[in-house]
């Protein structure tokens, strides 16, 4: 098979110098981003997801920020060795990102359309004509009505969800062939936030774009993403299809966030809680950083971190409940439900795989 | 707006805390920029249950929330809370006693709480207001108890806001609306700003607090698939009227308005197969013909379940809610 991979991060280690000492954001992250795939990231506020997505785009505060180890492999190229010049023609170029708060990411004092041209005349090099005509074109792809009178608009005369179209129009400005998209929904309403989404997706066909997409909300992890990794405390502890982490996950972050999820079932009262808060990780906890909120624990997980261990070709999971002596435990009842979906879905004997039919493999 | 039929307090038993009737909520009333944030808004509140809010940002629901604590005053219609009418309370006293029976949790964690105080002083100050204490260390005491009844450490008395995560300030926030022992919390986007496990944490929290200290809450959020788990009832609003009023499980199986099935097809669900079938219906106002608004307004289509329609409608919303109940029976069965 033809080698699609676009982006490769190997061992990557982050730290931040702070007054109250070194904080370990991210301690050891690998993974890989085909072309045309969404991958999506997920994790709570400081689990080092967005830490990570901005080292790619080299957009941490130099003053402090130290990479301790690792290699970012962009079509062979480590974007970690690259001078801040050769950087540029990167960065907005080839791989270019959206932020979470549209109001704080574009410049308030800058006509919209001159901001949507401004990385086509940087990156492109055509006549500023040329790229007015070009933006104009993006402003109709990403469905901002009369684009010729909101060319000349500013920020503040959009909504929220108008605005991150515009920040969409930018980062697609130059055809990236990477799109980070940090929590891009997540300050919008849900019916602005399906539009998004599905403005992402038809995007993402038409241009073979790959994704990575940031963001704690698992519902749209499940609209959007190809495969998952779930990153908890600086590191990756899950990650496979999108199938694999949804309907038969390993670790038992995976399955708290699963059951904390409330869904639109009737009936359902309690809501599955995860004890705790994360770790500080000014002092990273050792063994497994879970552990301490983990009520399926074990005695080795206070004192070694585990391993990657291996469930398909696909799918990893950095527990040591996966370990061949480890006892079995029963996972909530939730997880049961959907590791019963999973049978189903892919042993080939149920109702769903007979009506859905494109149950193997990930959507295109 | 008129109700048609019985009123909604249907059952003896079933007292209202709070009424709202016909409120309007304007800013810059009779001016150019003149904004109409709540147009026609009416409901009641039922002593003891959680009435859940919901809508869009600019639908005005916390605009409806903050009339009613009287962050304000209110441009038409009339809230009246326990029997009172509030316009008419004025006197500094009268004020204080509604505030002690009526308390607030504010969305941003970390705005609502004083920088500058540690939560002892944030927690204390209530109780001074209120002369709720008579000495320094009997107060300290309460906030103890205060403190570990939101499941925080009594350590955390003397640290400040900015030493918290979100989480906990939030825990902070509940825990000074509790200080002065009220009946009533409006809890404003109370959790949209947590993330998601720690959301999970608070809604069963309140829902703790609500069983042990009798109260009554008034949960306003965007965020339609969290509100279920916490509501009784549930109001919907659009662009500052309430279009759907039912109890809670209701809405979900038999959403009627189209602006609640808009809203509802528009929540993802944590289920990749279920996200790959899935149908999105968008809601255009377009869709209704009022032109003459003498006869639309909030009717019942059956037992505490109100449409804002036109007359004509009714009809049409009782077949719709049969045929859902049908083939929500069939799903449950």
């Amino acid at each position: 098979m033809e080698d699609r991979t676009i982006l490769e991060v190997k061992d990557l280690a982050i730290s931040f110098q702070t007054f109250e000492g070194v904080v370990k954001a991210v301690r050891g992250v690998d993974f890989t981003l085909k072309k045309g795939e969404t991958l999506a990231i997920v994790g709570e506020s400081g689990s080092g997801k967005s830490v990570s997505t901005k080292a790619i785009n080299r957009l941490l505060p130099k003053k402090n920020t130290m990479i301790e180890s690792g290699e970012i492999l962009f079509e062979g190229t480590d974007l970690l060795k690259l001078s801040e010049k050769e950087m540029q023609k990167v960065r907005g170029n080839d791989i270019a990102m959206i932020f979470q708060d549209p109001m704080t990411s574009l410049n308030p004092t800058m006509q919209v359309g001159k901001q949507i041209a401004e990385p086509i005349v940087k990156h492109k090099g055509v006549s500023k004509e040329e790229a007015k005509k070009q933006a104009l074109d993006l402003m109709d792809l990403v469905g901002i009505k009369n684009p010729t009178e909101n060319y000349k608009s500013y920020p503040h005369q959009f909504s929220g969800g108008m605005r991150q179209r515009v920040m969409i129009a930018i980062a697609l400005a130059c055809e990236p062939k990477i799109l980070i998209a940090d929590e891009p929904t997540t300050a919008l309403d849900v019916t602005i936030q399906a539009q998004i989404l599905g403005l992402m997706n038809k995007l993402k066909k038409e241009l073979d774009t790959s994704i990575i997409f940031i963001t704690h909300d698992l519902g749209v992890v499940a609209q959007m993403a190809d495969r998952v990794a779930v990153m908890y405390a600086g590191q990756i502890v899950e990650h496979g299809t999108a199938d694999e982490i949804f309907y038969n996950p390993m670790h038992p972050y995976t399955w708290g966030l699963l059951a904390s999820m409330p869904t639109l079932d009737v009936g359902q009262t309690e809501l599955y809680t995860i004890p705790g808060s994360p770790p500080n990780l000014l002092h990273p906890p050792v063994g497994d950083a879970f552990a301490p909120r983990n009520e399926f624990a074990l005695e080795i997980d206070f004192h070694e971190e585990p391993d990657m261990f291996k469930v398909s070709d696909t799918h990893y999971a950095k527990t040591w409940l996966l370990h061949p002596s480890a006892p079995a435990v029963e996972p909530p009842e939730e997880v049961r439900r959907r590791k019963a979906k999973f049978e189903s879905l892919y042993l080939g004997k149920g109702e769903i795989n007979e009506m859905g039919g494109e149950a193997l493999g990930s959507r295109s | 707006m008129r109700w048609e039929g019985k009123p909604l307090v249907a059952e003896a038993e079933k007292k209202a805390i709070v009424e709202i009737s016909e409120l309007k909520q304007y800013f810059n009333a009779g001016k150019k920029n003149e904004v109409r944030a709540v147009k026609d808004v009416s409901f009641s509140i039922y002593e003891g249950e959680t009435f859940g809010l919901v809508g869009e940002s600019g639908s005005g629901k916390s605009t409806t929330g903050r009339a009613l604590i009287k962050l304000g005053d209110i441009t038409g219609g009339q809230i009246s809370y326990k029997g009172q009418d509030i316009n008419d309370i004025k006197r500094r006293k009268d004020l204080l006693t509604f505030r002690k029976s009526m308390q607030m949790i504010f969305q941003d964690p970390y705005a609502s709480l004083n920088p500058r105080l540690t939560v002892k002083e944030i927690i204390g100050g209530a109780l001074k207001v209120h002369g709720m204490t008579q000495n320094s260390k009997e107060r300290t005491k309460r906030v103890y108890e205060l403190l570990e009844s939101v499941g925080l450490n009594r350590q955390f008395a003397n640290r400040y806001p900015s030493e918290f995560s979100g989480g906990q300030c939030q825990r902070v926030g509940i825990a000074r609306a509790l200080a002065v022992e009220p009946d009533f919390i409006i809890c404003d986007e109370a959790i949209s700003a947590l993330d998601v496990s720690i959301q999970a944490q608070v809604v069963n929290l309140l829902k703790e607090l609500k069983e042990q200290n009798n109260l009554t809450y008034l949960f306003i959020a965007h965020d339609l698939s969290m509100v279920k788990y916490i509501s009784d009832r549930i109001g919907v609003m659009n662009s500052g009227r309430v279009l759907e009023v039912c109890e809670a499980d209701e809405l979900y199986i038999a959403p009627l308005h189209p602006y609640t099935e808009s809203l509802l097809s528009a929540i993802p669900t944590p289920d990749p197969e279920a996200e790959r079938k899935r149908v999105r219906t968008e809601y255009d106002p377009k869709y209704h013909h009022y032109d003459d608004h003498s006869n639309v307004g909030l009717h019942e289509i059956a037992p505490e379940h109100f449409i804002y329609c036109h007359k004509d409608e009714i009809a049409l919303y009782k077949k719709k809610r049969e045929k859902l109940l049908r083939q929500a029976k069939q799903q449950y069965a």
